[in-house]
């Protein structure tokens, strides 16, 4: 039989589709591999690359979970030992899901998701915002991500469209472009003022691409920020919104980490509503798509892939092709669906569960108030590194000054300093992080992203393993002489 | 908006679904039809219908679910051997189900997988060859995604598809900008395939349309079709992915319905090694990829999306490509993977749990079995309706002659002719078929594919409507 060689194959490496190639994504790439190579060999690995809490030792919250295994097994339903097992507003929530839920967990559901939950839903924003929300324009999904993706691919027409994504990001979105061959076009954010907004700078962004016979069609941002953490003002969210609306943009807002926010310097506003109160013509003009999903918050329900997207002001043709989009895998999975549910319309005062739900949230609330504090805090203490404030989010994204031997070190080895950095880091500690070059960051500067996740009980070993390795691999590259 | 999008149809959630949704409403409003309730036979939803799911699958993703019950459940409540597997899928999450798991999905699940895969083919199968995504439906996006390459001068890369075919290939191929280069199967000789067709589609493309033909997609057991292959046309099929260089997509997420004897299911993956096509490390001779899905066979769990893809001769390199397309959704929802190690590690004999197990699956199949019969009978009673055996998979896909009184309105409308008989037997007996136009057929022949997946119970009332409509529809265009 004749031999075929590698590069003779129908699916060789040759011929993968470019934007495949051209798709990074560093949240699982290079430092991730590596540490899975090493927990493959049986040595110890802390991951702090994802913002992936329950991995990290927290606790799914109670209710949500009591719901699902009921309507999951509807058996238990049933049973007369249930009402001794389980909290009565669980159960009648599981009915009302079941009753709602054709088929239940089980069934394919509606492409866009289940009616009754898009309007949990609906209601949520409502009364997050104070203005109205149309289930029919809400898409549930595998995940936050899914959406995005979506999103993007139906805005993204050819090679000369492009996407406007805050600087640093968060890499499905570099990523996605790349694999729908459209235009990344970056905008800085501010590392100075705790990574605000800069106007000027996001207009000249847009100029230059567009004076290179770009055509923007949208604008990424992430509020609260990943990885940068910080909680944009409602000044800053107002001026996205007209600046999209005067610039023909889309604005895509990540909305994931709402509920992760520890500061109230600037509480969390969504797009939404300071579109809706910043009045004609942007309430009815403006193209605004947001995002949220179980994965973040004091959820944390990361494997259930449950999200959302609502669009305003879509053209209908548009939402109409969105969702045939959509239908091609059918429906989005169940289980997550009813995790949005949950997410939007947790239980009320009044209700068995009201209190130990509001505790179990305000728990977790704290302890991740403290651990970002606590991180903040950490990396500020180092010389040679500089922490903007974990106002929001998951992570802590602090800027690291590199020794000239480290960075020439690094260069020799083929690797961007960052990497170097984060690869030593892995090596010698088992902290597995993602470097800033995975992210974006000015040229010139280095960073990396650890989730502020790990128990707050194993956090002060995380940061002793941290200083130590710092001080270390500072002093290795400084002296006279340095070692490469 | 991309053109591609635009581009794109998939005609199972289409124009007669949506007139469905409009006459729902509309009987929600008060108006009155002629039937009280629509029966749904366009997409193969088995508990959407009323199939039960498995009570040893539900038990322990309940307990997966809310795992204190693990410990404080009364005995009695759940099964032991459900607990058992339970704690086993929640331990090997290291968290549980709200965790991202390997973007591959959970290790100790692909093992369950690879372990399947063996014992139903008798060759070997690796985890590490294993990629669990959000039904089969993902696995198939991400891998064309991969291969589907875009050409500045024009040319696109292309991918044989039967004719007949479930549009999710179509849809893909158009979304992606490939080509779908058409085989068709052999409708007078059960929706076969022709090697010969197969050649000469092949020649067009390459030669007359300068299309780059990367790979071949079969489904087996068919949809909308219901044939399965025998091994003898699997092996020639694999001969010429060989010859010809092509990736053999193998859609398999049938392979548990099966409703004769004379061909009963044989995976691509067994063929291909008994053939000698092992695909050791440095064996590039044949790439074949092979779907499942927990959507079918006797589980029905399509809401919970579960699916895997497992890859044979695909070098590293790919497998990376692929790799990291797959991580940047994280990993596929963790009720999906927890149902797909169910699926492929059921209760074994001489597990207490075996016999209701054994039971519920029985039940479900021997009452498919009856159903398949049934409906494909009742079909072949219609005037204008020819049916092929239902072989396997959940559907009858039979062809109907329509008048050309049928076909000229059908003009006028500016749709297809079979669409226009779907949506009259929809206000007329209140069915949801879809229009063969969806799937692909020869030019000039008009197909409908029906699920056969209502309730036994239903089916005298059902086939009572089905037989009232299109003769209705008959007399009113003869």
């Amino acid at each position: 039989m004749p031999a075929v060689s590698s590069s003779d194959k129908v699916l060789s490496y040759e011929k993968v589709a470019e934007s495949v190639k051209r798709a990074q994504y560093a949240v699982r790439g290079e430092i991730y591999l590596a540490a899975s190579e090493r927990i493959k060999k049986g040595e110890k690995v802390i991951f702090t690359n994802v913002g992936n809490p329950h991995g990290l030792g927290q606790k799914p919250l109670t209710f949500p979970r009591q719901v699902m295994a009921l309507l999951t097994a509807p058996f238990l339903l049933d049973d007369p030992r249930t009402a001794t097992m389980f909290p009565a507003d669980a159960i009648t929530r599981a009915k009302t899901y079941l009753a709602n839920i054709k088929g239940g967990v089980g069934a394919y559901s509606d492409s866009v998701g289940n009616p009754y939950i898009r309007d949990e839903v609906a209601q949520f924003i409502q009364a997050r915002d104070g203005h109205a929300a149309d289930p029919e324009r809400i898409f549930l999904t595998n995940g936050a991500s899914e959406a995005v993706r979506t999103l993007l691919r139906t805005l993204i027409r050819g090679h000369m469209d492009g996407v406007m994504v805050p600087v640093p990001q968060y890499p499905l979105y570099s990523a996605s472009i790349a694999l729908y061959d459209g235009c990344f076009v970056g905008y800085e954010l501010d590392e100075s003022t705790g990574w605000g907004l800069d106007l000027v700078k996001t207009k000249a962004s847009l100029d230059a691409a567009r004076a290179r016979g770009l055509c923007v069609r949208g604008l990424v941002f992430i509020n609260p920020g990943n990885p940068t953490g910080q909680c944009l003002s409602r000044a800053d969210v107002e001026a996205l919104v007209r600046f999209c609306f005067d610039n023909r943009l889309v604005l895509m807002a990540d909305e994931v980490y709402q509920e992760n926010v520890y500061r109230s310097r600037h509480p969390f506003t969504s797009a939404k509503k300071v579109m809706c109160e910043l009045g004609e013509p942007y309430t009815s003009g403006l193209e605004l798509v947001s995002f949220h999903t179980v994965s973040k918050g004091v959820y944390g329900e990361c494997g259930l892939r449950g999200g959302y997207m609502e669009m305003c002001n879509f053209d209908p043709r548009t939402v109409e092709e969105i969702y045939k989009i959509c239908s091609i895998n059918l429906s989005p999975n169940v289980p997550g669906q009813v995790a949005v549910g949950l997410m939007c319309n947790p239980p009320r005062r009044g209700d068995p569960s009201f209190d130990s739900f509001m505790a179990e949230k305000a728990e977790l609330l704290a302890s991740l108030k403290r651990r970002a504090r606590l991180l903040t805090d950490a990396f500020n203490s180092l010389e040679g590194v500089s922490c903007q404030e974990t106002e929001g989010a998951l992570y802590s994204f602090p800027q690291i000054t590199l020794p000239p031997a480290a960075v020439a070190a690094a260069r020799a080895a083929g690797k961007a300093p960052d990497v170097f950095y984060c690869l030593a880091l892995l090596s010698e500690t088992g902290l597995s992080t993602v470097p800033g070059s995975g992210f974006g960051q000015a040229e010139g500067t280095f960073h990396f992203r650890t989730t502020i996740l790990p128990a707050e009980a194993d956090m002060g070993e995380v940061v002793e393993l941290f200083k130590r390795f710092h001080k270390g691999f500072v002093q290795r590259y400084s002296g006279p002489v340095a070692k490469l | 908006m991309n053109k591609r999008v635009t581009q794109t149809s998939y005609a199972v959630r289409g124009r007669v679904l949506d007139a469905s949704m409009r006459i729902q409403a509309r009987m929600a409003d008060g108006h009155k039809y002629p039937f009280d309730q629509i029966i749904a036979l366009n997409i193969g939803n088995p508990q959407a219908l009323e199939q039960p799911p498995l009570t040893f699958n539900r038990q322990v993703l309940s307990l997966c679910m809310y795992p204190q019950l693990l410990d404080t459940a009364p005995p009695g409540l759940f099964d032991p051997e459900a607990v058992e597997r339970a704690r086993k899928y929640v331990k090997c999450t290291s968290g549980g189900m709200g965790v991202y798991t390997n973007s591959q999905g959970m290790q100790s699940v692909r093992e369950e997988v690879a372990a399947f895969i063996a014992q139903r083919d008798g060759h070997p199968a690796r985890a590490d060859r294993v990629f669990l995504t959000n039904g089969a439906s993902e696995g198939v996006k991400l891998l064309m995604q991969c291969m589907l390459r875009e050409m500045a001068d024009g040319h696109a890369d292309g991918m044989l598809t039967p004719i007949p075919q479930y549009p999710l290939y179509s849809a893909t191929l158009t979304l992606l900008g490939g080509r779908l280069v058409p085989y068709h199967l052999v409708e007078g000789r059960n929706w076969g395939v022709s090697i010969e067709e197969l050649r000469e589609s092949l020649a067009v493309a390459r030669d007359d349309d300068g299309v780059c033909v990367r790979g071949i997609c079969i489904i087996n057991p068919g949809n909308p079709t219901g044939s399965v292959l025998t091994e003898e046309q699997i092996a020639d099929i694999i001969r010429l992915a060989v010859e010809e260089n092509l990736v053999v997509i193998a859609d398999e997420v049938y392979q548990a319905n099966v409703w004769q004897q004379e061909r009963p299911f044989v995976s691509f993956k067994k063929v291909a090694c008994d053939l000698g096509y092992t695909a050791e490390p440095g064996d590039h001779r044949l790439q074949l990829v092979s779907f499942h899905s927990t959507s079918k066979g006797y589980m029905g769990e399509c809401g919970v999306r579960g699916g895997y893809m497992e890859l044979h001769g695909i070098s590293d390199d790919i497998k990376a490509q692929l790799y990291k397309l797959a991580s940047l959704s994280l990993c596929s929802n963790t009720a999906g993977q927890v149902m797909m190690g169910l699926m492929v590690n059921p209760p074994k004999e001489g597990d207490k749990s075996h016999a209701l197990f054994a039971k519920e699956r029985d039940a479900i199949l021997d009452s498919m079995f009856r159903r398949a019969k049934l409906l494909s009978d009742a079909l072949n009673t219609l005037e204008g309706v020819s049916c092929n055996s239902v072989d396997g998979a959940l559907y009858a896909f039979p062809t109907i002659t329509l008048s050309k009184k049928a076909r000229d309105i059908a003009k006028e409308r500016g749709i297809p002719a079979d669409e226009y008989y779907c949506l009259e037997m929809l206000e007329r007996a209140g069915i949801i078929f879809v229009p063969g136009s969806g799937f692909g057929q020869a030019h000039g022949t008009y197909h409908f594919r029906t699920t056969f997946l209502p309730p036994e119970n239903k089916f005298p009332i059902m086939l009572e409507r089905i037989k009232a409509g299109h003769a209705s529809f008959m007399k009113d265009h003869a």
